[in-house]
């Protein structure tokens, strides 16, 4: 075999070892599952407690994604928060005005980019500190919204908005045995094209000359990946099917996985948090990147922000509340740093469903608020202290 | 214990770097009282040996026995090092930037009184400590503000104030001009006659000639070689053997001059300091290229070259920049340096740590940022030519990296240099300025970035050098402007350049 001279030759230790501050945040993840499993009786990995998982947390995971690229830059955001309670307010009213779903969603959409440009300007370009300008938003748009609502929730005129949230998506009728047939369908054809995707790559790297981990430990992937997609989706199709914001989920984090790996602009945030001095005398406009980290971050918020008072069914005035902590939160304890440069979208939704199984978990055991701050704080400073002992034994930090 | 011959003995040492054998066991003896200079290629193992005897690297970090006054060591950290009467005195300066003289001097063990820190007592002290180390400077001075072959000689003050027993210099005098060099070593024979032994890191061979009583040679991680100059003399021949491993003919490959007509041309370039708008750092300059020419600016430190370039590339210093630029023969401006660089113009910084490279990225990446339009469709990535790319000028610069995806941090100073370089060559300018492209390298890779250089004014591109040594300046250049001042005090033509006429031009017009 001629592809035999790019082929590594490592142990399978040894590779672990390699990966275990990468897999560091799936084996937590999966660990607090299955210790909620003992603790409740395998209550929590329910169909309709996994479902509820994804459902009850998709509006923080949204908010992480745009949260960890502005932490990449080196920045903060407080105001995301009260962004969602603004653009969710606004997003109902607008509803209300008849306009329908779509419409509705574009809108609000585009309202948190005009609060990411509003923002962004003050950072980028005036050059005033990310905590402060935010800080101000934090305030500035809570106040906006009490005003808007008069204080008061709004409530929707129809059920039609709440669809994104709890709603799921099947066709009626379409089942296999007593499971929601398009789960099964998908689900089937995600893990075919995991599999070919992951091959052709695999193929396209030998023939360009690139060395490649060997055949066995890319099955070992490929496989453990599999069997993560089918326990999910057997999960939804015993269910309800695919819940909607699931669908939302997949694609906000698909288009940020390939935007920060892929694209120009992505590489840009990377460089900027990393030095910006140096960024900028490579010829790169560090001030434009920053503003539009800001303006992603601020549609991210919109998005939130209709999937938020879908999942409430109503507006509140008080909406929102705390939410910048649990982004923040996610983000580091899937790796980010706080100094800038580093980070993944990856890490900061599992970050954040780290979060959100402990929540969760907690709540289905009964054990209140109190003891769920007092273990979300314990976990967010072991994680990071995990990272940044095992940075500094591995000589990256 | 003090009759001993070595102050310092290193046995069989070997540390590892993930990737890396930076150190194989190496040995390496030191002599009470002597001047031993360290030299090697980049990457050879030079600062990581010095971090190993000075408990940079603790002890649990590398295999292999140092024995440091007749007792082996077991430093946790430089902190114990010092006490032990070992001081280190960095590649890169560490020095707090906005304390003055001697609150840095005393950092970390002030002088106290019933736990309060005792600030007049450490003024007092300071004083004669300044005196020995030759700075005139008030004590109060924040160290920002003075020039690095200043802040040198703080951190030199700073080390002498342990009482240090032993101090090693790691390429003192690789961001110093020829006068301040000198002045350097003089102090360091100055020590030597305290009875202070001194080991130094040097990329420059003339001057480890002069002061050294022995010279060891590393070559990717082994002890190759050990000359004791009081017995013998050694040529630099020999030594440039040793580092390289094969015969170095010339320090400079020869140019054949093919010039054409003016290209860049700069006319009355005026630029004030960033904080105290009306002080002018850079006045009423003018100067131009031609096409395939490449030409130097000299003249001594804070002559205001550095801030030049960096104010013509996009404003990147400096306060209400005014002048014109023409370029090609059309008069241009550079709103930023993105906009330098798309008009063709390229510039690499001297100070990679903080203005060229981003540490915490890889080689790759490193090599790649001033390019992705290019290496790029419709703002997506091309992978696959930004890999190869970057394997291109891996290979054509020898960097010396386990892999593209090591991190730039983890690169020995002179390999950082040249991912600076690959960054900016790969974004392939018309004119290329590069300021001070040669600090901290060997010899063998200064040739190779000669080379570079004049392969690319024979592909009909422009070349401005700013550099502090003189031989390099006279020998790869076609003109050389000289600077003081923040003014341009003069020109010389290749055929008469010679070291005097330069500073002569530099200080008495
Ligand atoms: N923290 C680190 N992690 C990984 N590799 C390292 C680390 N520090 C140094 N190295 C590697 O060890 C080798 C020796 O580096 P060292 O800094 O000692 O070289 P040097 O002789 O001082 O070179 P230069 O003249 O360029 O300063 C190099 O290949 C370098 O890449
Ligand atoms: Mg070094």
């Amino acid at each position: 075999m001629p592809e035999n001279a790019n082929i590594e030759q490592i142990s399978f230790l040894g590779l672990a070892k390699q990966n275990l501050r990468k897999l560091s945040m799936f084996i937590m993840l999966g660990l607090i599952l299955l210790v909620f499993a003992v603790l409740t009786n395998g209550v929590n990995l329910t169909p309709r407690n996994i479902t509820n998982i994804f459902i009850q947390n998709s509006y923080i995971l949204i908010l992480a994604v745009g949260m960890v690229l502005v932490i990449i830059i080196g920045n903060i955001d407080l105001s995301v928060g009260s962004v969602v309670a603004f653009s969710g307010a606004l997003s109902a009213m607008l509803y209300n005005t008849g306009i329908g779903l779509i419409p509705t969603l574009l809108l609000s959409l585009l309202i948190g980019a005009a609060i990411g440009v509003f923002q962004g300007f003050w950072i980028a370009f005036v050059g005033i500190p990310a905590f402060i300008t935010t800080l101000a938003g934090m305030l500035f748009f809570r106040g906006l919204t009490y005003i808007i609502t008069n204080v008061s929730p709004i409530s929707l005129r129809d059920d039609g908005f709440k669809k994104i949230a709890s709603g799921s998506l099947n066709i009626p009728g379409f089942t296999i045995g007593s499971m929601d047939g398009l789960s099964i369908v998908v689900m089937v054809i995600a893990v075919v094209l995991l599999v070919f995707f992951t091959l052709r790559q695999r193929r396209k790297q030998i023939s360009n000359g690139f060395s490649v981990l060997p055949l066995r430990y890319t099955i070992l992937k490929v496989a453990s990946l599999s069997a993560l997609i089918i326990f999910v989706f057997l999960r939804f199709a015993a269910y309800r099917g695919i819940p909607t914001v699931g669908l939302v989920l997949f694609i906000v984090t698909a288009i940020f996985v390939f935007l920060t790996n892929n694209t120009v602009i992505g590489r840009y945030i990377y460089a900027v948090g990393g030095n910006a001095k140096s960024a900028k005398l490579s010829g790169i406009n560090s001030e434009q990147v920053v503003f539009i980290t800001h303006i992603i971050m601020g549609v991210l918020c919109g998005l939130s922000g209709v999937v938020f008072t879908a999942y409430m069914n109503s507006a509140l005035p008080q909406a929102g509340n705390q939410f910048e902590l649990d982004a923040i939160a996610s983000c580091y304890i899937g790796g980010a740093a706080a100094s800038g440069g580093i980070g993944t979208i990856i890490g900061a939704i599992t970050g954040g469903l780290v979060m959100g199984v402990i929540n969760n978990g907690m709540s289905l055991m009964n054990i209140g608020a109190d003891w769920q701050y007092v273990v979300k704080a314990s976990i967010l400073l072991l994680a990071v202290f995990y990272d940044i002992w095992s940075r500094r034994k591995s000589g990256l930090g | 214990m003090s009759n001993d011959e070595y102050i310092l003995e290193v046995k069989n040492l070997t540390k590892d770097f993930p990737g890396v054998r930076a150190l194989d066991s190496v040995d390496f003896k030191v002599r009470r009282g002597e001047i031993h200079c360290l030299v090697g290629e980049n990457g050879a193992g030079k600062s990581t040996l010095m971090n190993v005897v000075s408990g940079v690297l603790p002890r649990s970090e590398y295999e292999g026995v140092v024995v440091f006054k007749g007792k082996e060591t077991n430093y946790r950290s430089t902190r114990d090092s010092e006490q032990d009467g070992l001081s280190i005195i960095h590649q890169e300066l560490t020095l707090s930037p906005y304390l003055s003289i001697y609150e840095n001097i005393f950092l970390g063990h002030m002088k106290t009184r019933f736990g309060i820190i005792d600030w007049d007592t450490c003024l007092k002290d300071s004083y004669p400590l300044l005196k020995r180390v030759g700075l005139r400077e008030p004590p109060q001075t924040i160290v920002s503000k003075m020039s690095v072959g200043k802040q040198q000689l703080v951190e030199i003050a700073r080390a002498i104030s342990r009482n240090a027993e032993l101090l090693i210099f790691d390429e003192p005098t690789s961001s110093l001009n020829d006068e301040e060099s000198e002045n350097l070593l003089n102090l360091i024979r100055e020590f030597k006659k305290e009875g202070i032994t001194c080991i130094m890191i040097s990329h420059k061979l003339d001057e480890v000639l002069a002061v050294a009583d022995s010279i060891t040679i590393l070559r990717d991680g082994l002890s190759v070689a050990s000359y004791d100059l009081t017995k013998a003399p050694v040529s630099q021949q020999q030594i440039i053997k040793g580092m390289v491993g094969r015969e170095l003919k010339n320090l400079f490959p020869k140019k054949e001059p093919d010039i054409g007509d003016v290209v860049f041309e700069v006319k009355g370039w005026t630029v004030h300091h960033p904080d105290y708008h009306d002080m002018k750092i850079v006045d009423d300059a003018s100067f131009f290229v031609r096409k395939g020419e490449i030409i130097s600016f000299c003249g001594p430190m804070g002559a205001g070259r550095t801030e030049l370039m960096m104010s013509i590339f996009g404003n990147s210093y400096g306060y209400g920049a005014s002048g014109e630029i023409h370029l090609h023969n059309k008069r241009v401006t550079f709103k930023n340096p993105k906009d330098a660089i798309e008009q063709g113009v390229g510039y690499v910084s001297e100070d990679r740590k903080s203005l060229g490279l981003i540490l915490i990225q890889d080689v790759k990446t490193n090599i790649t940022n001033s390019s992705l339009p290019k290496l790029s469709k419709r703002g997506i990535l091309n992978k696959n030519l930004m890999r190869n790319k970057a394997e291109e000028y891996k290979e054509s610069l020898q960097i010396k990296t386990p892999s593209l995806e090591q991190l730039v941090r983890n690169l020995s100073g002179g390999n950082q240099q040249k991912v600076v370089l690959s960054r900016s060559l790969l974004a392939d300018p018309d004119i290329f300025i590069v300021d001070e492209p040669t600090r901290g390298i060997d010899v063998g890779a200064k040739y190779e970035i000669y080379s570079i250089l004049n392969d690319m004014v024979k592909q009909g591109k422009s070349v401005i050098v700013v550099s502090s040594e003189l031989a390099e300046a006279i020998s790869m250049s076609d003109r050389i402007y000289v600077m003081n001042e923040g003014k341009i005090k003069g020109v010389l033509d290749r055929s008469e350049a010679t070291q005097e006429r330069i500073m002569h031009m530099a200080l008495v017009d």
